[in-house]
């Protein structure tokens, strides 16, 4: 039996989700068309906006804001170069970091392409991009700031916050992309500067190929659609809306603000188990912040191993050596690399990610197998 | 219990889907990107799903691009084609669902010429109007679907790729409404880039795919993370991708029986509609998909009939869903040359796999009893 410890990759739906949107597909359900005026369709779109309540009330927004996408990817994509496209004529310029998630990565490249300038921010050390950073980036035709919330390689969190009152006074808009920390630490976004912010479902133990956009309504923020026809979400995102999918990160939402004050302190002491563990393996290094992290992820280098070798080599440890949209690169994170890390470093990094289902039994299995195949690999380097 | 006659806005999931896509849904599963065995199995289950839904439309399973839905897959091979060239020509047919119009509508605001193909009166496209078109020069693309998704007219799609072709012009087809209806062959049609929904085929909602020749390229609407060849970042809605690659082989399997079932209550309905004065079939001289019929009755407006057939638990529509509260008449109608006032009556009837001949019957029982109903309301106030 494999140990699952990848939950920044994917996590398995709740069972309580899995029920909900099976009730939301076959002809016994709510499967109607939700744009339909006849009382299925009713029906079917007063579940869709319950579910659009649900994720509002994680994040302290009101339904109107929350727009549903296809995925955290397109929520990104939606709010960089929707909102570039929409104010184009009033700037060129845009203010990322070089550890940004491939999402929000790709699509400030297809900007700059475009004819767009970006500053690509780095960050210190420790993996945080220091709010005075944006300070000095902003120019007077800057359009927007991308700054993600919590890194999905190191979990680090940065200080959305402080960057937000940097941005005060300025025209910026602020995109926040919290894919990998909502529902896993507070968010209220009534209290914090931030006009666009991306949202994963199956981060969070709801379904793949559904995802949130929140679009501040004051002051309104305004963007070009990726995808136009039938004027769905207010038109800012068309297509026929998969009730099913949208019920279902509803459910993870509405689940995650329920069991966040005990999940979040249950999932930290199990990396801290973790950490504490794998610490007895000399020369480990914890990369990125030691407390200003997600409870979740814990990203540790092994000195003179590949970290690609290790990962085969503990074949009973689902884990990974990054993100898994990079996975097939070979190449060496991006993320260490901008920290600092030489590429053997960080070449040489697993990230540990633990969740909803992990077991303290898991957590001591995992340093005894990692212990183990790293002792034999060191032993076959030297 | 309510009678559901609405297919072409969406159809349930076929229990026989739920059961393939349930053990995704259920215990852990990883993401296909990931090189773990969870990843790996992932991984696997997405290229049996892309040979499924290949195999339904005689495409190679290597041009299947999945994406969130069939407007997503529009506006990738719209925008996808268009963003990054140099301006120019669009042909797009005047009869297109919003999916095609939306983006065809943006591009225009960019500086594309776009050009609208005319329909006749039975809801197909004038083929010589655009013989003439496509003799002005070469468009970037012609976009033209293969049913209409409101009167289920079959365009000869055929016919328009060759004369795109010929004018060096690129041609995608939206065939949501076509594909699990009638035969879908996406070489034999001749086309470059087609447009597939699965939930309009009793698979799941949320996904789609773009079926392309690789000889065209595009650019990605959503950048991130290289997924589909580059061409749609963001980790696969999986057990999506699985429901739709079973409902694809089960529509294979099965097109002829649900052609013939379809066909049998439709023609059972139109039979019985023939009872009711004046009633209208919409583009009845042309071939039409065998599940659909629209149709209006003299001075009876649409939408207003489909909260009276909603009332007696029968579910219908005007139109297309995605305009059912516009209130706008269908842009479909007028383009086949309607007034207003007939196109503002159309209400359409849409079957599907759990039909039965006797939800035929009820409907048309039901409008003749509004019909009479609303005569003896008349004759009492006295107008």
């Amino acid at each position: 039996m494999t140990i699952y410890l990848d939950y920044a990759a994917t996590t398995p739906l709740d069972p309580q989700v899995a029920e909900r949107m099976a009730g939301c597909l076959t002809r016994d359900g709510l499967f109607a068309n939700p744009a339909s005026a006849h009382a299925p369709g009713r029906a079917a779109r007063a579940a869709v906006e319950q579910a659009r309540a649900q994720v509002a009330a994680l994040v302290n927004a009101t339904p109107q804001e929350i727009v549903f996408t296809s995925g955290a990817t397109e929520s990104d994509n939606l709010a960089i170069k929707g909102l570039a496209h929409f104010e184009r004529g009033r700037g060129r310029h845009l203010i990322t970091s070089r550890i940004e998630h491939k999402a929000v990565l790709d699509a400030c490249k297809q900007l700059e392409k475009e004819g767009f300038e970006v500053t690509w921010l780095k960050p210190d050390s420790e993996g945080l991009i220091r709010p005075e950073t944006i300070k000095a980036a902003l120019r007077e035709d800057t359009l927007l700031v991308s700054i993600m919330h919590a890194n999905n390689e190191l979990g680090t969190v940065n200080d959305i916050a402080a960057i937000g009152e940097q941005l005060k006074g300025h025209r910026a808009r602020f995109h926040v992309d919290a894919a990998q920390s909502a529902g896993k630490i507070p968010l209220d976004l009534r209290a914090v500067n931030v006009d666009l912010m991306s949202f994963a479902a199956h981060k969070v133990y709801g379904p793949k190929g559904v995802g949130a956009l929140y679009v501040r309504s004051q002051p309104r923020v305004n963007l070009e659609p990726l995808i136009h026809g039938g004027g769905h979400e207010g038109g800012l995102r068309s297509g026929t809306l998969p009730t099913h999918q949208i019920v279902g990160m509803g459910e993870a939402f509405r689940l995650a603000r329920e069991l966040l004050p005990q999940e979040a302190p249950r999932i930290h002491a199990l990396r801290e188990r973790l950490w504490r563990g794998l610490q007895h393996i000399e020369g480990v290094l914890l990369n990125g912040h030691s407390t200003q992290r997600l409870p979740g992820i814990l990203n540790v280098s092994f000195p003179g191993v590949e970290g690609e070798s290790l990962l085969y080599a503990c074949e009973a440890l689902a884990v990974s050596s990054g993100s898994a949209c990079t996975a097939a690169d070979q190449e060496p994170s991006y993320v260490l690399r901008a920290l600092g890390r030489d590429d053997q470093l960080a070449g040489s990094s697993l990230r540990f990610s633990l969740g909803r289902y992990s077991t303290e039994a898991e957590v001591d299995q995992a340093v005894e197998i990692v212990t183990r195949e790293y002792a034999r690999l060191s032993t076959l380097a030297a | 219990m309510s009678i559901y006659l609405d297919h072409n806005a969406t159809a349930p999931l076929d229990v026989r889907v739920l059961e393939t896509v349930h053990p995704w849904l259920t215990g852990v599963h990883g993401n296909p990107a990931s090189v773990h065995r969870y990843g790996r199995a992932a991984h696997a289950a997405l290229e049996t799903a892309r040979a499924q839904v290949a195999a339904l439309v005689n495409a190679q399973p290597a041009q299947v691009v999945f994406t969130g839905g069939g407007t997503e897959a529009d506006n990738l091979a719209l925008k996808g084609l268009c963003s990054g060239a140099p301006t120019g020509r669009l042909l797009v047919g005047a009869m297109e669902h919003s999916a095609v119009l939306g983006p065809a509508a943006a591009l225009a605001k960019l500086g594309w010429q776009v050009e609208y193909i005319p329909a006749d009166g039975e809801g197909c496209y004038d083929l010589e109007a655009l013989q003439k078109m496509s003799k002005q020069g070469q468009a970037r693309l012609l976009s033209v679907m293969l049913a209409n998704n409101e009167t289920g007219a079959i365009q000869d799609v055929q016919t328009m790729a060759t004369l795109a072709h010929e004018a060096g012009t690129i041609l995608h087809c939206d065939a949501v409404q076509a594909a699990g209806k009638l035969p879908v062959d996406f070489a034999a049609l001749g086309a470059d880039l087609m447009t597939l929904s699965a939930h309009k085929l009793n698979g799941p909602r949320g996904v789609g795919a773009l079926i392309m020749n690789r000889r065209v390229s595009l650019t990605p609407l959503v950048d991130g993370g290289g997924q589909e060849q580059g061409l749609r970042g963001g980790t696969e809605n999986l057990a999506g991708i699985v429901g739709f690659g079973r409902a694809a082989e089960l529509a294979k399997a099965e097109l002829h029986e649900r052609i013939s079932h379809a066909r049998a209550q439709r023609d059972r309905l139109e039979t019985g509609l023939r009872d009711l004065p004046g009633l209208k079939i919409f583009a009845a001289g042309a071939e039409r998909l065998p599940n659909t019929v629209q149709f209006g009755i003299p001075g009876l407006d649409g939408e207003w009939l489909v909260m009276e057939l909603d009332k007696r638990g029968i579910a219908v529509s005007s139109g297309s869903a995605c305009h059912s509260a516009s209130g706008e008449p269908s842009h479909v109608l007028m383009a086949m040359g309607l007034d207003t006032a007939t196109a503002k009556g159309a209400l359409r009837v849409s079957f599907g796999a759990g039909n039965t001949g006797q939800d035929a019957d009820a409907v048309c029982a039901a409008l003749k009893e509004i019909v009479s109903t609303l005569g003896k309301r008349v004759a009492a106030v006295g107008w």
